[in-house]
C-alpha cells in the first residue's frame, strides 16, 4: 500500500481550463491518474481534455464521486478554492498555487480545524504514488514504484531524492511535497506518521529547509515513534538571516529556524543527515 | 516589502496608534521648518533607512536649537548609513524624520507577527524595551509575554489587559495600550502586514503611551492588492540586482562570495549555495530561475550574475523535470554567445534530456565545463574560481 493516494483515487482539477491546469492535467492523464473532470466557474456543461467541466466542486463531486482535488487557481482565489473543496467533502486537497498571502492561509487553516479534510501545500509539487497516481506538477517519468517514502518542503530537491532512489533501485512508495509556505497543510509529522504505518514504505527521506520549527518537531516525533530508517537533508545553511530565500517560508528570523538547529535536532533523533543532496540515495541504500 | 519609519508612522496615525509629533524632510531647510512647527524644547533627527540599529550607527541625532536641527540634517543627508543590520556599503540616507523630544518615563517592546507554530497573529511584548528583543528572548525569556489572537474571534479585551499587566501598566495607560494594540491588529489585517514592531513603545512623563519607533514589513504576496502600500516602496533602499531580477521574474538574493549560482527551484538553489560553501568556495548569490524556466530567462539570469564584478566562476545547476535540459543548454549557449564571457562556467544538467543537453554544451567549443553529479560540479567550480584568484 501507499499513503494518501493509489490507483483508485478519483481526482478533479480546480482551475481546469487555465494554462497551468490544462498543461498539468494532460500530464496527469498521460500518467494514468483517474482524473474525472474539472471545475471552472461559468463553464458547466462544456468538455475539456474530453472530460466534463463543472461550475462548482459540489456539482463535480455529485457527478463524478471524486474524493481528491488539485488546485491551480491564481493566488488571490486559492483560499476560496481550498475552502470550496473542503465544503464539498473532499478528503484530499492538493494546492499547487504559489504566492498565496499568508493571512489567507491563516483563515483557511482556522476554518479547516473543524474538518477531517487533508490539505497538501500550497506552493508545492503535489503527491505521487509511482505507477498508480500522480497529483501535481512533478515529472512522472523519474519515479519508480518502490519502498522509500519521500517528504519535502522543496520541489526540485524532491526530484533529486526521487532520481537517486530510482537509480539505486529502491524506488518510491509515495512522495509528498508539503510546500514552501510558512502556513500550509500537512506537515512533516502528518506524513512521516503515515509512512511509519505504511507496509510498502521501508525507509523515509525527509528534505527540510530553514525557517519555522517543523523539522525540530518532526525530529522529536521520529525519536519517539519511528522505527524505519530515516535519512535527512536540510538546505539553507549559507542563507543570510532575515532574507527570504525564494520560498516565502524559507527565512531565519530572530535566530530561529536555522539549518544548524534542525540538523542537530535530527541527528539527536538518530537521523542520518547528509551534507549534500547528491548523497541521499547512497545514504539510504546502506540500510538495505 | 519594507517601508520607512516615517511611512510606518503615517499608517499608525491612520489607525489611531499615537506617535510623536513630527514629519520627514529631504533638506535641511524643510527639517528646520518641521522643527519650528513643533512645540518642543528639543528635537530628534533620525536617518530614514530600511534597517534597524540606527542609533548606535550614528543615524539618530539630538538638537537643542533650530540651527542644530539643520546642521544634523545636512550631515546625515546624502551619506550612507552602515548599521549591524546592513551590508558594509550601508544604505543611502535620502530623508530624515524630525520629531519633538518626549521625556520618557518607561520603555517597552511590542510587536505583532504571524506565528507559524500556532498559525495565528501573535503579540509579543516585553518590559525590557529599547533593547534587542532577540537578546532578551535568549537571556531572560520570562520577561517576554505572548498573546496569540484567534482569527475568528479577533483581538479580545482580556488579551490587551494581559499585556498591560505584564508591562506593569494600569488605569489610563492600560487603556492607551489597548488602543495601540487594536490599531496594530486592524492595520495588520487590512494592509496584509507580515510584522509590525514598536521598539520602544514608551510611557512619557505626561503619562502618554506612544510609539517612539515604528517598523512595518508587508507580505510580498499580498502587496499587489494594496496600491497605497506599493506606492511607499523605496527601491533606493533595495539591492539593485535584486530589483532587476524581479523585472524578469527571477528570485535573486545578493551574497558576498565569488561563485555565481544559477539554479531552478528555491530548495535546490539553497542546496547549491550550501554545497559550494561545503566544498570550500563562497556563493555570490541565491538565484532561482523557477521550476518552469526557459532559454530567455536563463540568458537574463546569466547577465545578472555576471554584472557582479566579484564573480570568478559560475555554476549552473538544473534538474530538468517538466523543463527539458536540451532547451536549457540552448539558452546557455545563446547567452554565452551574446555576452562576452570572461569567467569559467560549470554546468550540471540532470533529468529530462540531460544527455542531449550536455552533448550540446560539450560540442559547442565554448569551453564550458560540464558535470552530471552535483558534488562533482561544486568541486569543479570551486577549483576553477581558485585558479582565477
Amino acid at each position: 500500500m501507499s499513503i494518501l493516494i493509489d490507483k483508485n483515487t478519483k481526482l478533479i482539477c480546480q482551475g481546469f481550463t487555465g494554462k497551468q491546469g490544462t498543461f498539468h492535467s494532460e500530464q496527469t492523464l498521460a500518467y494514468g491518474t483517474q482524473l474525472v473532470g474539472g471545475v471552472t466557474p461559468g463553464r458547466s456543461g462544456q468538455t475539456h481534455l474530453e472530460l466534463p467541466v463543472f461550475d462548482t466542486v459540489q456539482e463535480a463531486v455529485g457527478e463524478t464521486g471524486a474524493t481528491a482535488s488539485v488546485i491551480y487557481v491564481p493566488p488571490f482565489f486559492a483560499a476560496d478554492a481550498i475552502l470550496e473543496a473542503v465544503d464539498a467533502g473532499m478528503e484530499l486537497i492538493v494546492c499547487i498555487t504559489e504566492g498565496i498571502p499568508v493571512l489567507h492561509m491563516m483563515r483557511v487553516k482556522a476554518a479547516m480545524a473543524e474538518t477531517d479534510a487533508l490539505l497538501v501545500g500550497p506552493n508545492c509539487p503535489g503527491v505521487i504514488t509511482p505507477g498508480e497516481c500522480k497529483i501535481g506538477i512533478m515529472p512522472g517519468h523519474i519515479h519508480q514504484p518502490g519502498k522509500i517514502g519521500i517528504v519535502s518542503r522543496s520541489g526540485t530537491l524532491t526530484y533529486e531524492a526521487v532520481h537517486q532512489t530510482t537509480l539505486q533501485g529502491l524506488g518510491q512508495s509515495t512522495c509528498v511535497g508539503i510546500g514552501g509556505d510558512p502556513i500550509h497543510g500537512m506537515n512533516f509529522i502528518d506524513v512521516i506518521s503515515r509512512f511509519q504505518d505504511d507496509e510498502q514504505t521501508e525507509g523515509i527521506i525527509m528534505v527540510g529547509e530553514i525557517g519555522g520549527s517543523e523539522e525540530e518537531e518532526a525530529a522529536e516525533y521520529i525519536k519517539q515513534h519511528v522505527s524505519k530508517p530515516v535519512v535527512g537533508y536540510i538546505t539553507g545553511r549559507t542563507a543570510p538571516p532575515g532574507k527570504r530565500m525564494g520560498h516565502a517560508g524559507a527565512i531565519v528570523t530572530g535566530g530561529k529556524g536555522t539549518a544548524e538547529g534542525k540538523v542537530a535536532a535530527l541527528q539527536d533523533a538518530g537521523v542520518e543527515v547528509v551534507d549534500s543532496p547528491a548523497d541521499l540515495g547512497e545514504a539510504m541504500i546502506k540500510h538495505f | 516589502m519594507n517601508i520607512h519609519e516615517y511611512q510606518a508612522k503615517q499608517l499608525f496615525r491612520q489607525y489611531a496608534v499615537p506617535v510623536p509629533e513630527g514629519d520627514y524632510a529631504t533638506s535641511s531647510e524643510t527639517a528646520r521648518q518641521v522643527a519650528e512647527s513643533l512645540p518642543a524644547d528639543g528635537w530628534v533627527i533620525k536617518a530614514q533607512v530600511h534597517a534597524g540599529a540606527r542609533g548606535k550607527a550614528g543615524g539618530v541625532k539630538f538638537a537643542k536649537t533650530l540651527d542644530e536641527v539643520a546642521e544634523h540634517t545636512e550631515q546625515l543627508l546624502g551619506t550612507r548609513l552602515v548599521t549591524i543590520q546592513t551590508t558594509a556599503e550601508g544604505l543611502p540616507v535620502e530623508s530624515v524624520m524630525v520629531e519633538n523630544l518626549n521625556p520618557i518615563k518607561d520603555e517597552f517592546y511590542l510587536s505583532l507577527l504571524v506565528d507559524r507554530e500556532t498559525e495565528k497573529l501573535m503579540f509579543i511584548a516585553s518590559a525590557a524595551g529599547g533593547m534587542d528583543i532577540e537578546a532578551v528572548a535568549a537571556e531572560t525569556p520570562e520577561k517576554i509575554i505572548n498573546q496569540a489572537v484567534h482569527p475568528a474571534a479577533g483581538l479580545q479585551g482580556f488579551q490587551c489587559r494581559n499585556v498591560a499587566k505584564a508591562l506593569g501598566l494600569q488605569g489610563a495607560q492600560a487603556k492607551q495600550l489597548a488602543q495601540v494594540m487594536r490599531g496594530m491588529y486592524q492595520l495588520f489585517l487590512e494592509k496584509d502586514a507580515s510584522q509590525i514592531e514598536i521598539n520602544p513603545l514608551v510611557e512619557t512623563e505626561n503619562g502618554d503611551i506612544i510609539a517612539l519607533d515604528a517598523k512595518i514589513n508587508f507580505d510580498d504576496n499580498a502587496v499587489p492588492a494594496h496600491p497605497d502600500i506599493l506606492e511607499m516602496r523605496d527601491q533606493g533602499q533595495e539591492d539593485e540586482k535584486e530589483c532587476k531580477a524581479q523585472l524578469y521574474d527571477l528570485n535573486y538574493v545578493t551574497l558576498d562570495g565569488e561563485i555565481g549560482c544559477m539554479v531552478n527551484g528555491a530548495g535546490l538553489a539553497m542546496a547549491t549555495m550550501d554545497l559550494v560553501k561545503f566544498k570550500g568556495g563562497s556563493p555570490a548569490n541565491f538565484l532561482d530561475v523557477g521550476g518552469g524556466t526557459n532559454a530567455e530567462k536563463v540568458a537574463e539570469a546569466f547577465k545578472l550574475i555576471l554584472s557582479d564584478g566579484q564573480v570568478k566562476a559560475v555554476l549552473v545547476n538544473i534538474f530538468g523535470g517538466i523543463v527539458q535540459c536540451n532547451l536549457i543548454a540552448e539558452g546557455i549557449l545563446a547567452a554565452v554567445k551574446e555576452i562576452d564571457l570572461t569567467v569559467p562556467v560549470v554546468v550540471r544538467l540532470e533529468g529530462t534530456n540531460a544527455e542531449q543537453g550536455l552533448a550540446l554544451l560539450d560540442q559547442s567549443g565554448l569551453g564550458l565545463a560540464t558535470a552530471e553529479n552535483l558534488n562533482e560540479a561544486a568541486e569543479k567550480v570551486v577549483a576553477l574560481a581558485g585558479e582565477q584568484a
